[in-house]
């Protein structure tokens, strides 16, 4: 069975169609790569997945296995498909001015621990658990204390999105070009984080222009995406002919 | 849920009342004095006030829009039949209607509800109708009662500090109040006391056609402490109603008074129609050396508010602070800020403003700060946030620096942000509903000035803002 499948997906934004009967199937503990030119709709993709307001559904389903049933999240809000363990790591996280870091991670985590029916953590449980994996990030505890993304600079954004999935533990993880603005020692960090969730309870679309990333995260399946679906998929490999042939080579 | 079913203190309270027909005049305020059997002095500070409140006109400088007020249409004086002016007053002989309508306001008033914590003055229209837990204060020496009972027994003070930090014609509100002012709460706080429970005073309109026109007056004597919390509603009523207060803080030697408010009155419908004009003139003298005062204020009601919690900083090393959060939605409109003068050395002041406008509403901060020749090293810090919540409403920011001693310090920041989608969409992303994500970001926004809230204080005003804002947003 799947983990996450996605039928004849189109959407359109202000009436402009960005995704075309799209399809995806994603196993169990699979790490899949979307590459493709720039304004393809990769993440368009991933918003739509996450059910961003700005955009309308037009057709087709968005499946995530729940229960040993796949399970249309379309009609959930954005929050119920949190829930369901959909995670989105954004490309350009917002910041929230004044709401502590350390707060919104505990009442993330323990919003997802009442969905599950499992025990809340106090801040002291909380603490423990959040800089045990801080430690794995490389990121100063300090960074608690701050607002959430409040003078980040673009490397520790994409960390703390990194600790925010680390604590999550969705199922699906959609990380939205995480590799974008990190030097060589940030994406190995960041790419260690992904690769100490790699197990069969959590599969991975990586949205990425850069072979670079994959080099650290090695993914089963990588996909060309342009003018809004998916053209060619193949495995790692096609990352590494796409980085010699450019993408012209994948649609000609 | 509309806005207008959300505001849970609407209703109002059948209860036989003393009422004066409508209209002022010197009769009425003759009539208010000696309803009260007030001192000749006293009615003569009415009469001043009036004579000069005759010859001044409502301020012109701020951006609101104020419908003119006719003042012969209001009545100024009204009390429920039970209350007898001539009697210290005791709770356990209230109206059964109006212990109801405490205990409906979550005010506990009966004798095995109060909460032990905190000392209240309950002022229904224009009377304080009881004051809870006096007795605690009185072993302190701490003295807390209704502004009428003080002028009975303690005739000194009252003499000597009403009307010293707001000139009865300080302003056109102001010299109204001093001409009809019916009734509020006095405090003194002997040398060295720290008081050990929380002061509070729960004001509630109820009456149709009236108006509230309180005063308080607070004198902390030296080295002593306070913390003093005020509380307001008022029923839904398709007419706007004046509330025109005075509340005057005063602060000798190393004496510190904080002072709070979460201000609910009736904001009027979804249309604009009705609510409670709120004209409010609140000021506080640091009188001694080393003392401290501190407003702090939630104002989320009022159909529109015009308040100006100011500090005088005369005591050399003297410090001020308001702290500020101000929501306006639908029709709502807000002028609020502070004056901070500094006239003793080395005084010390703070300004947090946050001003959050929703749907078709007004939030203005407008505030002084004024640095006096002798002021040597003063210094003062402010910081005034403005958050736009949809596309209708209007932020404005009016900060007036005043310098005139060249060894002064002043810091002042500002900013409008609007509350987005993006961050909306981000926490929800991480599974927070939308009630979570607003409360997280209204509560970041807002968290400097929460935090100087008494606890309890704090998470009422946080619930209380994400009640209003949920509509807006939603």
């Amino acid at each position: 069975m799947n983990l996450f499948e996605v039928k004849n997906l189109s959407a359109t934004i202000d009436s402009l169609e960005v995704l075309k009967s799209m399809d995806l199937k994603i196993g169990p503990g699979e790490v899949h790569a979307f590459m493709g030119p720039n304004g393809s709709g990769k993440s368009t993709f991933s918003k739509v997945v996450a059910g961003h307001p700005d955009y309308e559904v037009t057709s087709g389903e968005v499946l995530i296995e729940s229960g040993f049933e796949m399970k249309n999240i379309l009609d959930l809000e954005i929050y119920e498909r949190a829930r369901e363990g959909v995670f989105l790591g954004f490309q350009y996280p917002v910041s929230l001015p004044g709401l502590s870091n350390f707060d919104f991670l505990h009442l993330a985590f323990n919003t997802q621990c009442e969905h599950q029916g499992a025990a809340v953590l106090s801040r002291d449980e909380f603490e423990t658990l959040v800089l045990a994996k801080m430690k794995t990030l490389k990121m100063d505890p300090y960074f608690l204390k701050r607002g959430v993304n409040q003078g980040f600079s673009g490397g520790e954004k994409k960390r703390n999105e990194i600790l925010q999935m680390m604590i999550l533990s969705p199922r699906l993880s959609i990380l939205d070009e995480i590799d974008s603005g990190l030097d060589v020692d940030a994406l190995q960090v960041v790419a260690a984080g992904v690769n100490s969730m790699r197990n069969c309870q959590h599969s991975v679309l990586l949205i990425t222009h850069y072979q670079r990333l994959l080099d650290y995260i090695e993914p089963d399946f990588v996909h060309i995406f342009k003018d809004g679906k998916i053209v060619k998929s193949g495995d790692a490999k096609l990352a590494l002919e796409v980085e010699t042939k450019g993408y012209d080579w994948v649609t000609r | 849920m509309s806005k207008n079913t959300a505001y849970k203190y609407g209703f109002s309270t059948e209860i036989a009342v003393d009422q004066v027909p409508k209209g002022l005049s010197e009769d009425v305020i003759r009539f208010i004095s000696s309803k009260k059997q007030e001192p000749g002095w006293l009615l003569e500070f009415r009469l001043n006030a009036y004579e000069k409140w005759l010859k001044m006109a409502p301020p012109k400088w701020t951006d609101l829009d104020i419908p003119p007020i006719d003042f012969q249409d209001i009545s100024y004086y009204s009390a429920p039949k039970s209350h007898d002016e001539s009697k210290p007053k005791s709770l356990d002989e209230l109206d059964p209607e109006l212990i109801k309508t405490f205990e409906r306001l979550g005010i506990p008033v009966s004798e095995q509800k109060r909460i032990s914590g905190i000392a209240m003055d309950v002022v229904f229209d224009s009377v304080s109708v009881g004051t809870i837990n006096q007795d605690l204060l009185e072993e302190h020496g701490v003295v807390f009662c209704s502004i009428t009972e003080a002028i009975k027994t303690h005739p000194e003070l009252i003499k000597k500090y009403l009307g010293s930090v707001v000139p009865a014609a300080d302003n056109y509100f102001s010299a109204l109040n001093a001409a009809v002012f019916t009734d509020g709460s006095f405090c003194y706080i002997p040398k060295g006391v720290k008081c050990p429970i929380d002061l509070s005073t729960y004001f509630r309109i109820n009456a149709q056609d009236t108006g509230q026109f309180e005063r308080t007056l607070l004198i902390a004597d030296e080295s002593s402490f306070v913390n003093y919390l005020e509380g307001c509603t008022a029923p839904q009523r398709d007419e706007n109603q004046l509330h025109a207060a005075v509340v005057e803080l005063v602060a000798l030697d190393q004496a510190e008074i904080k002072y709070s408010t979460v201000q609910n009155w009736y904001s009027g419908d979804p249309q604009g129609r009705g609510g409670i004009y709120n004209f409010v003139t609140k000021r506080g003298i640091c009188e001694g050396e080393g003392s401290k005062i501190s407003w702090t204020q939630v104002e989320s009601g009022s159909a529109i508010t015009w308040k100006y919690p100011s500090c005088i900083l005369k005591g050399n090393n003297s410090e001020g602070a308001f702290y500020s959060v101000a929501l306006t939605h639908d029709h709502m409109q807000a002028d609020t800020g502070t004056k901070m003068v500094h006239l003793g050395k080395n005084t010390k002041s703070t300004i947090i403003s946050k001003g959050i406008s929703a749907d078709s509403s007004k939030n203005s901060y407008r505030g002084l700060v004024e640095i006096h020749p002798r002021a040597t090293n003063s210094r003062n810090f402010s910081q005034c946030d403005s958050m736009l919540v949809g596309q209708k409403s209007r932020a404005s920011t009016y900060p007036y620096i005043k310098v005139k001693n060249p060894s002064s310090t002043i810091e002042h920041e500002a900013s409008t942000s609007k509350i987005n989608e993006d961050q909306l969409f981000y926490l929800q992303s991480r599974g927070l509903d939308n009630e979570q994500a607003i409360s997280m970001i209204v509560n970041g926004f807002c968290k400097d000035v929460f935090k100087e809230l008494p606890l309890e204080f704090s998470v009422e005003a946080v619930k209380l803002i994400e009640m209003k804002l949920e509509n807006s947003i939603g």
